[in-house]
């Protein structure tokens, strides 16, 4: 009987081995791609192993191209022009490019595998993109399910970036991960204070970063994060402003709120900030000291659902139907949106119904 | 028996086609025949892998379990040889065409349980098929399965634009086809070329 079972059970491994060495000869051969050129901006020359996406084989020699979703393919913002050697466009790929970035033969780095000589465009400003080691100095518990996190910069020791863009931040493994992942989020630090990051991260339900930076990280980890990125910052002009944040999407407003004070901004500005209840506004005294400072400046939280805070006597609703009462001169008013793809989307439309054509917005996907 | 290979290989597209017939190897026929190029893509992955395994079971039944009296390995046997060739034909596929290899995405592996590929070698070992006639049943069957899909893919194309009660789109309609297909292979039996 023992016999027997041991005959089934090797027979079956033996089967199992010649097999499982049949693939690893089979990916040797034909999944191996050599060592392959990447030639960047006709220029700069990288050797890389074949086999990797573009966007890693282009990491892994510290050219960090903007990422939101780790490579997933989910957020489009990894796009850079291939002149040669990317091979077919993938369908994974078609839903984030236009028919014209097509034909400019714009591509996700994310999905074009480096198999032969490549040869690629990237923005100049992608090479100022440096790779930081942090570690997390405080967390400061904003509300029920937000915190601030203050990561210090150990190497290099300070971040050059203009108030409201956005840094990536790695994760790192714990018990219930099933993977790390690197997310956006935006810096509430004014470019004053560079030596260190400051972000404010709202917990996701089973979101893999947020589980991690609320549950598990503690002061002195080690933190790996890439920037700055971003087009989201105020431009240089005398035009109205409108702001508009839910949730984390305070973030970039923190630290450009704190640079325009600093620089005794004149310029006319609303702040819009949405919330459920009334738990889950922060900051808002901050915000208020900045409305007595800047005599332009006035800062209007809004809450959706009034029912939950009786105590409430501030604006209630959504904000897009509130704009148009406020707006002063659409023709010369910027909108600046931080905040989920749902109210960036029906700001946005609103937005641009009432006339307001210049909209600044960094979407996270 | 002394079946003719050659009548076996056009009996399996025909009188006795794995999919009209025998009712095998559905659900990825019908959601991948929504589009002809990946059903072309995936009917060739699945010929392919057809004829590999019906070679490679055969030989491993008859020249391993058979003499070591393990006969009844043969079902977890079989299973681990066609995973181990379906996921050979992923990187053969990967490597020559990562257009096809993403269009069919999760489809490519999901071969491996497509049941008409464990029925193809099931079905040669119950009907005592020499090396060459199963051979010949695994290309016949995999060439079967290819006409299928490209046969429901190029009629659900002529459907696109036409109008279908709600609730009779994608599944439905499909199985609606595949019934009266069927029916009509049915007419092939009628020519008596197994006789």
């Amino acid at each position: 009987m023992l016999g027997l079972i041991i005959v089934n059970v090797l027979v079956f491994a033996g089967i199992g081995g010649l097999l499982a060495l049949l693939l690893v000869l089979a990916d040797f051969f034909l999944a191996n791609y050599g060592d392959c050129l990447i030639e960047i901006n006709n220029k700069k020359k990288l050797t890389v192993k074949g086999g990797n996406s573009l966007l890693n084989s282009l990491s892994e020699n510290d050219i960090f191209i903007p990422s939101a979703c780790g490579g997933r393919g989910t957020c489009g913002l990894c796009k850079l022009q291939v002149s040669e050697g990317g091979g077919p466009l993938l369908p994974t790929e078609k839903p984030y490019l236009t028919a014209e970035e097509i034909s400019q033969n714009y591509r996700l780095s994310c999905q074009v595998k480096v198999k032969t000589d490549i040869s690629i465009s990237i923005p100049e400003e992608l090479f100022s993109i440096r790779k930081f080691k942090g570690v997390m100095e405080k967390m400061i518990d904003y509300t029920y399910d937000t915190k601030g996190v203050i990561i210090k910069l150990i190497e290099p020791k300070s971040i050059d970036f203009k108030a409201g863009q956005y840094i990536q931040l790695q994760s790192k493994k714990y018990p219930k991960a099933k993977q790390v992942v690197s997310r956006a989020y935006s810096m509430a630090n004014s470019p004053e204070n560079n030596d260190h990051v400051e972000l404010i991260i709202r917990r996701v339900p089973e979101g893999i970063m947020t589980t991690f930076i609320h549950d598990y990280c503690r002061k002195d980890d080690q933190l790996t994060l890439t920037g700055p990125y971003g087009d989201f910052y105020i431009r240089d002009s005398d035009a109205d402003m409108i702001f508009v944040a839910g949730g984390s999407g305070m973030a970039p407003f923190k630290g450009i709120m704190e640079e325009l004070c600093r620089k005794e901004c004149q310029r006319h500005i609303l702040f819009f900030f949405g919330a459920r209840t009334t738990k889950d506004l922060f900051l808002t005294a901050e915000m208020k000291e900045y409305e007595k400072k800047m005599a332009a400046f006035s800062y209007h939280p809004v809450i959706s659902q009034p029912e939950a805070s009786p105590d409430w006597k501030g604006l209630t609703g959504y904000i897009p139907p509130l704009l148009e009462k406020y707006v002063r001169d659409p023709a010369k008013t910027e909108g600046y949106l931080c905040g989920s793809p749902a109210l960036l989307a029906a700001t946005e439309k609103k937005m641009r119904e009432i006339g307001i054509d210049k909209i600044f917005y960094d979407s996270f996907g | 028996m002394d079946i003719n290979p050659f009548v076996i290989f056009l009996a399996a597209i025909f009188t006795g086609n794995i999919l009209l017939t025998y009712f095998l190897g559905m659900c990825s026929y019908l959601s991948v025949s929504k589009e002809i190029e990946s059903s072309a893509g995936l009917g060739m992955a699945v010929f392919f892998v057809l004829t590999l395994t019906s070679a490679i079971n055969y030989l491993v039944y008859h020249y391993l379990l058979v003499p070591m009296d393990l006969v009844y390995l043969q079902y977890i046997v079989f299973i681990i040889v066609i995973a181990a060739f379906v996921q050979l034909t992923e990187i053969v596929i990967e490597r020559f065409s990562p257009v096809l290899y993403y269009s069919l995405g999760i489809f490519l592996p999901l071969i491996t349980v497509n049941c008409a590929i464990l029925g193809v070698s099931l079905f040669l070992i119950i009907r005592q098929y020499s090396f060459i006639q199963s051979v010949a049943y695994g290309a016949g069957s995999g060439i079967g399965w290819l006409v299928a899909i490209l046969a429901l893919a190029g009629i659900r194309n002529r459907l696109k634009e036409k109008y279908l009660p709600r609730g009779m789109n994608n599944a439905a309609i499909s199985l609606i086809i595949t019934g009266i297909m069927a029916l009509a292979f049915i007419g092939f039996s009628g020519v008596a070329i197994i006789q």
